[in-house]
């Protein structure tokens, strides 16, 4: 067996574990990484950028359908499916490869397995139940992830009815669907499969779609999406599936009535579940609560020297902020002066719909409940030169400010790009900007970004171009 | 007679400081603005100027002494004609306060505060430009702060929103001239913009009291979910209870608030579920029954705690809330005398206020307005009869107790006002 002996061991490959990884490579870190899937993890492999790949394919689809408001013509628009799940694995694989890369050019060994904490500083890796090494280190980051939560009696077959998975790869066309949570996962499944064609019924539990989005920004996305085709029942709860040989009878409870539907598929998306299990938690002090594993601001579990970091320590359940947790870690780990707890107001949200959806810090009523007095911005893309040229004009970008201090509260957007546009207010928010700032910016013209300009002068009464 | 350099207060905060190195040697020039030796606080170095001139003379503190307090004689400067000779004299003067508490009056009080002028000058150094990110320029600003008194945690030492804040609630403000002990002291508030046409006024500084007031209860208020419940209470029984104790001897003189107290205790005993705080993760239920008792004093409002209120009888509740209410008014209730406690009671009965609803003291769960006991008409046995009545107001904490606890807490205080022999018990 080769080198054992690390400074720093992390399980999981994932945009969490690769990155804290790399990060402590890069400050002299012996570093090993224990993988027992594929690198890059689901984020890579089965989330993030896979689903980005089909949604590219169906955006594409939806403008040849309105290529004539362009004065462009196109004669029958179709696809294959085949074709479009080809071109979204080939796009995983080739990011995989990518970090397989990066990981060997930074000098990370990687590990093939499964890994298992074996006493303090060790762990034990296996492959197909056969020992593959063990391994010592003074520190270990558990970076496993999470998977889809699964409802009892309502259990995915990877038939009928998908999780996240069959519905990155489906052999077949629905022409019916029914998704079960319109959370960022559940909604973009509905996005690609309802611009694809398939008719789509979408089954949300909290009373609005999006519902971790400012409430205004959910009431625009819900009637975007009611506008495109898809039916939206919300405040309602699946109560029953009843499987036939090639559809599935759906028991919708809404309001007190019940409905049922059918449909060819159904797609699970009701959230996730840490992967705590098997990673020989037990017997030490590591914390675990509802699927999840309990740190403090520094990501430290209750067994010194062990570390959690990305979806299995918590919400949000975003790669950004698994991989900036990984770097805290580390640099903690490393000694590196003037590291800081991540800051969770700082995390922003982006879920690519149609339209697009993305936010950063507290919504409205959240800011009004933590008893800050606010001033609240609004600007739609109608006003926008670029946003008409576009021919993308549905849309807003709100932004919430302290009335008293002029902090930037939150920012919460709609429409074309939107998830490009947000990180122009994560620096502002990172840097502490005012409102004052933010107004002396110089924002490009024309430009969608002008509009994140225009919503902070609305904020103030200065809005321009409305 | 030389002058005497003392160690400087470089925060309004400062008790004592590290003397890290002198960057004059005895026997140099030394010029107004010249740095003379670098200080170390828990938050920073920091450098030190003279604000006079002179020779050094002599070095009474060596460089890396730990530890060193506020106004202690650090060394000696010669002013022009003056020799050596002259030193052995004032070091001998000095040294009656070397090691000293900070003392506010020193030997150099005839000469205009000089440890005030080199801690401003220091810190506002001409052409020393200071990282803050425009939030926390604009916090400061607002809480009238000088950001030079502060030590930024942000990237590069940039002050952020975080070290104001934190500054604000550890109440530096801006006459970072104040003592060592500013922390303590009254300071004074930022002057508010002047409106042109106003009526006239005149301004009262807050004091620290005030301003922990002013936060705790606005943070109540804005973040916890408060609601009501009354109950009117019939008091005639316990009046009479209570008209024969105090006839039977001279050694105690129960009040109706003393007797409220004890109810309350028993009735938490009876619904500890109301005996409770909201934390992030858990609600938090106390097994001591401690009550903060709210007690006007000149400077404000108080609340003294009577500790295990639940197994102390009626005379030594009435005794130690005396000795309490005295200490409040003296401002000299030690910390521990009014911090903590897990419920809140507040009477304004003897200013004759009928029913009132009182802000929750966090992070308690709960909070009983106590209002005038008074004669009222009410309907017994389908007749109306007089009988002494007094409501009170349970303001609660929806977060931690839900209506019905909140109910039947009220109920079982209710029934030991009305029984009051059951308090006995």
């Amino acid at each position: 067996m080769s080198q054992t002996s690390f400074d720093l061991i992390i399980i999981g490959s994932g945009p969490g574990g690769y990155v804290a990884a790399i990060r402590a490579a890069q400050l002299g870190l012996k570093t090993a990484v224990v993988e027992r899937e594929h690198l890059g993890g689901i984020c890579l492999n089965w989330g993030c950028i896979p689903t980005k790949a089909l949604l590219r394919s169906s955006d594409i689809y939806r403008n040849m359908q309105h290529a004539g408001a362009y004065g462009l013509a196109v004669q029958g628009a179709s696809f294959d499916l085949s074709k479009i799940v080809a071109r979204s694995r080939g796009v995983a694989a080739q990011l995989q490869s990518g970090v397989k890369h990066l990981l060997k050019k930074n000098k990370v060994t990687v590990f093939d397995g499964h890994a298992m904490l074996a006493g303090p500083g060790k762990v034990a890796v296996t492959k197909d139940g056969k020992p593959v090494a063990d391994l010592t280190a003074k520190n270990i980051i558990l970076a496993t992830g999470a998977r889809a939560r699964v409802i009892p009696g309502m259990e995915p077959d990877s038939k009928l009815v998908w999780t996240y998975k069959e519905a990155l790869v489906p052999d077949t066309m629905p022409k019916r669907l029914l998704v079960v949570g319109s959370g960022a996962i559940g909604i973009e499944f509905a996005s690609f499969f309802n611009a694809l064609g398939a008719e789509t019924t979408v089954v949300e539990v909290m009373d609005r779609v999006l519902p971790v989005e400012d409430a205004e920004i959910s009431a625009m996305a819900r009637k975007s999406f009611e506008k495109q085709g898809m039916k939206i029942i919300t405040s309602a709860s699946v109560t029953k599936l009843d499987k036939s040989a090639n559809e599935v009878t759906v028991t919708v409870e809404a309001g007190g009535k019940t409905q049922a539907i059918t449909v060819d598929r159904v797609i699970l998306a009701v959230g996730i579940v840490g992967n705590v299990e098997n990673l020989g938690l037990e017997g030490t002090k590591v914390v675990v609560e509802k699927t999840h594993v309990v740190v403090n601001q520094w990501l430290e579990t209750g067994e010194p020297g062990v570390y959690a970091i990305g979806d299995i320590a918590g919400a949000p359940w975003l790669a950004h902020k698994a991989s900036h947790e990984g770097v805290i870690v580390v640099e903690r780990i490393a000694g590196v002066a003037d590291v800081h707890p991540l800051n969770t107001r700082n995390i922003p949200g982006c879920t690519y719909c149609h339209p697009q959806v993305a936010s950063v810090g507290l919504t409205e009523a959240k800011a009004k409940e933590k008893g800050y007095a606010v001033k609240v911005g609004r600007f739609p893309f109608i006003g926008n030169g670029k946003a008409i040229a576009l021919g993308e004009t549905e849309g807003m970008i709100k932004t919430v400010f302290d009335a008293k201090t002029g902090e930037l509260l939150g920012a919460h957007m709609i429409g074309a790009e939107v998830t490009e546009l947000i990180q122009g207010y994560m620096v502002a928010k990172t840097l502490e900007t005012t409102e004052a700032d933010l107004m002396h910016a110089v924002f490009p013209h024309p430009t969608l970004s002008e509009m994140m300009h225009e919503s902070v002068l609305d904020a103030y009464g200065r809005a321009i171009h409305f | 007679m030389p002058i005497q350099i003392l160690m400087p207060a470089l925060s309004p905060t400062m008790a004592e400081g590290n003397l890290a190195r002198w960057l004059k040697k005895e026997g140099d020039t030394v010029k107004a603005g010249d740095v003379l030796a670098e200080i170390e606080t828990d938050k920073a170095t920091m450098e030190f100027e003279a604000t006079d001139e002179g020779i050094l003379g002599k070095i009474l503190v060596p460089d890396g002494t730990q530890g060193v307090k506020v106004n202690q004689l650090i060394g000696l400067i010669l002013e022009e004609g003056e020799d050596a000779s002259a030193l052995t004299a004032a070091g001998a003067a000095g040294a009656v306060n070397l090691g000293g508490v900070a003392a506010p009056v020193t030997p150099v009080a005839t000469k205009p505060t000089p440890v005030t002028a080199a801690a401003t000058a220091t810190a506002t150094a001409p052409g020393t430009r200071i990282f803050a990110t425009p939030l926390a320029k604009r916090i400061a600003k607002d809480a009238g702060i000088e950001l030079a008194q502060l030590a930024g945690s942000g990237p590069h030492g940039r002050i952020v929103k975080h070290d104001v804040e934190q500054a604000i609630s550890s109440g530096v403000t801006k006459p970072a001239a104040a003592a060592p002990v500013a922390a303590a002291a009254p300071a004074k508030a930022a002057p508010a913009p002047v409106p042109e046409f106003g009526p006239a006024y005149t301004e009262v500084p807050l004091t620290s009291m005030r301003k922990v007031i002013a936060k705790r209860l606005t943070e109540a208020k804005q973040t916890v979910p408060h609601f009501y419940l009354t109950v009117d209470i019939e008091l005639d029984k316990l009046l009479a209870l209570r008209a024969d104790l105090n006839g039977r001897s001279d050694a105690y003189k129960l009040s109706v608030n003393d007797f409220i107290i004890r109810a309350v205790a028993l009735g938490l005993k009876k619904v500890p579920a109301a005996n409770a705080s909201f934390t992030e993760t858990a609600i938090r239920l106390y097994t001591d029954v401690d009550i903060s008792v709210a007690v006007a004093t000149p400077a404000g409002l108080i609340t003294p705690i009577i500790k295990h209120a639940d197994q102390k009888g009626l005379a030594a509740i009435s005794g130690e809330m005396k000795t309490l209410a005295v200490k409040a008014r003296d401002g000299k209730l030690k910390p521990e005398e009014f911090q903590g406690g897990g419920f809140t009671i507040s009477n304004l009965g003897m200013f004759g206020v009928r029913d009132f609803a009182a802000i929750i003291n966090p992070p308690q769960g709960c909070i009983l307005a106590v209002g005038a006991g008074e004669q009222r008409a009410v309907v017994k046995d389908n007749a109306l009869a007089i009988a002494t009545v007094m409501s009170c107001t349970l303001s609660v904490d929806h977060r931690v107790v839900d209506g019905a606890i909140g109910a039947e807490f009220l109920a079982a205080f209710k029934k030991l006002i009305e029984e009051p022999l059951t308090m006995l018990l």
